[in-house]
């Protein structure tokens, strides 16, 4: 089964988000920040990570560039789920490894969509 | 142009919208997006004044009443039945760049112009989709008369379609993350699409029960999820209007459910290809995927 770790401070977007992927059939995991997110990869790597941005203790930026640099760290998807919302942020993540991006607010539309493009779910 | 506003008053706006909005949250769920405006105006405006309504706060109010069964349930159709968003299933778009366009491109190689069309364009988000896919074929395309005519008989989605501009949620359907970085430019919180895919596509007021010679011929036509409203024998005479304003090698697109069974028309289905269509007779035998030469590169 497809593995999820979904990286959000908020406990009810971990909640939204884990609902939803499970609706995709993943296997969701959580953590809510960068250093919890590196622990869990570091256990097991998933197939996708939805990542916040703005988050105490580690950023999702700050994640992604020690995720890239850990052994299999090319494996997982990443997906950055955030209200940055500016051009320069979203080409920033892009640029550092992201392999796309949802802006906040979401749905399971947008969710879904974006997994399509990276070929996590089927069209 | 609706004769009676749907709006009591300009003021009044944003109050009826929002008590819409509240209504259907609560009736039946339906989440709307702050831009559902043009929608309320071009399908909401109809039911108000057929009900004999002053406006849209007056609809609301009816509806919470309880009074009309049906008419909850009626707008509720309104709003969100048919709602296009960019590369729409996906899968048409991907056949369009890797097998239709580069068979036509070759075809077309010593005519050197391509027509395509896109029939009830609604708000835009499929013949820009075209659009950004031309893209892909520019430095090939270099000097063809290349055009995407765009219709719809709602002069408010025209409106919105010309202008490109579109929400965040409207751009984080159905298209990649550098499509958005590449194709369109930030304007707050909305994103409006960059000249020059603006440029390629003409869009114009046109009704399907109208005559298509008006229109000249095309080598694509794309009728996705607009006929699904029209009655058999309807279906049949635009399906055959637009067979013969198609080129010989033509194609149109329907939508991914759709088909053209129990229709009287000389179309056949692509076997390969599904949602595309050609004439029957002749050029019935659909190419094969082009794997020869530099053509047709596979996804």
């Amino acid at each position: 089964m497809k593995q999820a770790l979904v990286v959000d401070d908020s406990a009810v977007i971990r909640k939204i988000a884990r609902q939803m992927l499970e609706r995709m059939d993943f296997q969701v995991r959580e953590a809510e920040d960068g250093a919890a997110a590196a622990q869990n990869c570091a256990a097991a790597m998933p197939d996708m990570i939805l990542l916040d941005w703005h988050m105490p203790v580690m950023s999702g930026f700050e994640f992604l560039k020690q995720l890239r640099g850990m052994p299999e760290g090319d494996k997982p998807k990443v997906v950055f789920c955030t209200t940055e919302n500016s051009v320069d942020m979203i080409q920033r993540a892009m640029s550092a490894g992201a392999d796309e991006y949802i802006m906040k607010p979401f749905d399971e539309f947008i969710v879904r969509e974006k997994l399509i493009q990276i070929g996590l779910v089927d069209a | 142009m609706s004769d009676v506003p749907v709006w009591e008053s300009e003021a009044q706006k944003a109050q009826s919208y929002d008590a819409l909005c509240a209504y259907l949250r609560r009736a039946s769920g339906l989440v709307l997006d702050n831009d559902k405006r043009y929608l309320v105006e071009s399908r909401v405006a109809p039911i108000v004044r057929r009900e004999g309504f002053s406006g849209l706060t007056e609809l609301v109010r009816a509806m919470e009443r309880g009074l009309h069964p049906g008419l909850a349930q009626e707008v509720v159709q309104a709003m969100t039945i048919n709602e296009t968003y960019f590369f729409r299933d996906k899968l048409p778009f991907d056949k369009l760049k890797d097998f239709v366009l580069p068979e036509l491109i070759t075809a077309r190689a010593n005519r050197r112009s391509l027509r395509i069309w896109c029939a009830a364009s609604s708000t835009g988000q499929e013949p820009y989709s075209i659009a950004m896919i031309l893209e892909d074929f520019a430095s090939r395309l270099a000097g063809w008369r290349v055009e995407i005519v765009a219709t719809d008989i709602s002069e408010a989605v025209l409106a919105k379609a010309r202008a490109g501009i579109y929400s965040q949620f409207e751009v984080q359907r159905g298209m990649a993350t550098q499509q958005l970085l590449r194709f369109f430019t930030q304007v707050r919180d909305d994103w409006q699409l960059k000249p020059s895919i603006r440029q390629r596509v003409n869009f114009r007021h046109f009704n399907l029960l109208d005559d298509f010679a008006l229109l000249g011929n095309f080598d694509i036509i794309f009728c996705r999820n607009v006929l699904i409203y029209f009655e058999p024998s309807r279906k049949s005479d635009i399906l055959n209007r637009m067979t013969r304003i198609l080129a010989e090698d033509g194609v149109i697109v329907l939508g991914a459910s759709e088909s053209v069974l129990g229709l009287s028309t000389s179309l056949t289905a692509s076997p390969v290809h599904r949602g595309f269509f050609r004439r029957g007779g002749k050029a019935a035998a659909v190419a094969a995927p082009a794997t020869h030469g530099a053509i047709g590169r596979k996804a």
